[in-house]
């Protein structure tokens, strides 16, 4: 079973990566970007076939380890 | 004052903090691999010292935060033994859960590399006893996710709570503006834990202990420690 985690800045955090970002791509004159937040991607191949144990142990993975809770949120698709 | 020293895949400082640490104890510290489960029996301080843990994968000191020591270090830290962690070790101890807040990527997304000076906050804890209060210190910093960021609500409680330990200064003890390196809160460059038996901070005092490398700002804190126990 395949599962996709997105790690994402909560709002209000500053990322100044994705500040940087924005910056290049308006001087690349790519027009009506309001602002650019950097996240990460996480593919993960689970061996059981359980959605509902997958999604417990993704779970705490994230909460473990993957996100940092304090400015990260995540989302996990199954 | 019995020290280790933990030493992950990619600290590169141990060397320098071993030799900070015997020459303001006369005791080499035990040096620690991450893997291993137990400190020495009777130490008083563990140091989680620089560099760049794990490659800096996923986030700073994240992987690092959860090696197989650091269920001791807790452990070690819960009741009451002094933890001190320095650049990658205080991203460690952040991530680890020791100490609230996270290290961010500095504001400017520059590295920082220089000669920086810091106030100190408060000289009632075993790490800052030998110097004064308010003593305005030059010592080193060189990294490039050292941005101190917590919920307001933690920055309000380690201000009210005096665990603040360190401050970005200029020379004349100016704090914040042009003097913050790196963007970090309300200028913190480390803060104590609730008990301020943990101390994490950015800079690197174990490399100014020596004249021959611009001067000795940083021993005071490695022989305030090894007047503690």
């Amino acid at each position: 079973m395949k599962a996709r985690i997105v790690v994402t800045l909560k709002n209000g955090v500053l990322d100044p990566q994705g500040k940087a970002i924005e910056g290049a791509l308006k001087s690349l004159g790519v027009e009506g970007v309001a602002s650019v937040r950097q996240g990460k991607v996480f593919d993960v191949e689970m061996a059981g076939a359980d959605p509902a144990s997958a999604r417990a142990q993704l779970t705490a993975a994230c909460e473990k380890l993957l996100a940092n809770t304090v400015i990260e949120n995540y989302q996990i698709d199954l | 004052m019995k020290a280790a020293v933990i030493v992950f895949p990619g600290s590169n400082r141990e060397g320098d903090m071993a030799r900070a640490l015997e020459r303001a104890t006369g005791q080499k510290p035990a040096m620690l691999w991450h893997a291993d489960h137990e400190l020495p029996a009777g130490t008083d301080l563990v140091v989680l010292p620089g560099g760049f843990s794990y490659g800096d994968y996923l986030r700073c000191g994240a992987i690092a935060g959860r090696a197989a020591i650091m269920d001791a270090v807790r452990a070690h830290a819960a009741r009451g033994g002094l933890v001190l962690g320095v650049c990658n070790g205080f991203q460690i101890l952040c991530e680890s859960g020791l100490l609230p807040g996270v290290l961010m990527r500095n504001a400017n997304l520059r590295f920082v590399c220089k000669m920086q000076h810091l106030t100190v906050e408060r000289n009632d804890t075993a790490f800052t006893r030998q110097y004064a209060k308010g003593q305005v210190i030059e010592v080193c910093i060189a990294h490039g996710e050292g941005n101190y960021e917590a919920d307001d609500a933690t920055i309000e409680r380690l201000e009210g709570d005096g665990l603040v330990a360190f401050r970005y200064c200029d020379a004349k003890g100016i704090v914040g503006g042009p003097a913050n390196p790196n963007g970090s809160r309300n200028d913190i460059a480390g803060v104590f834990s609730e008990k301020r038996n943990v101390l994490g901070l950015m800079p690197h005092p174990e490399n100014l202990i020596d004249p021959l490398v611009g001067g000795v700002d940083g021993r005071a804190l490695f022989t305030s420690l090894a007047s503690a126990a």
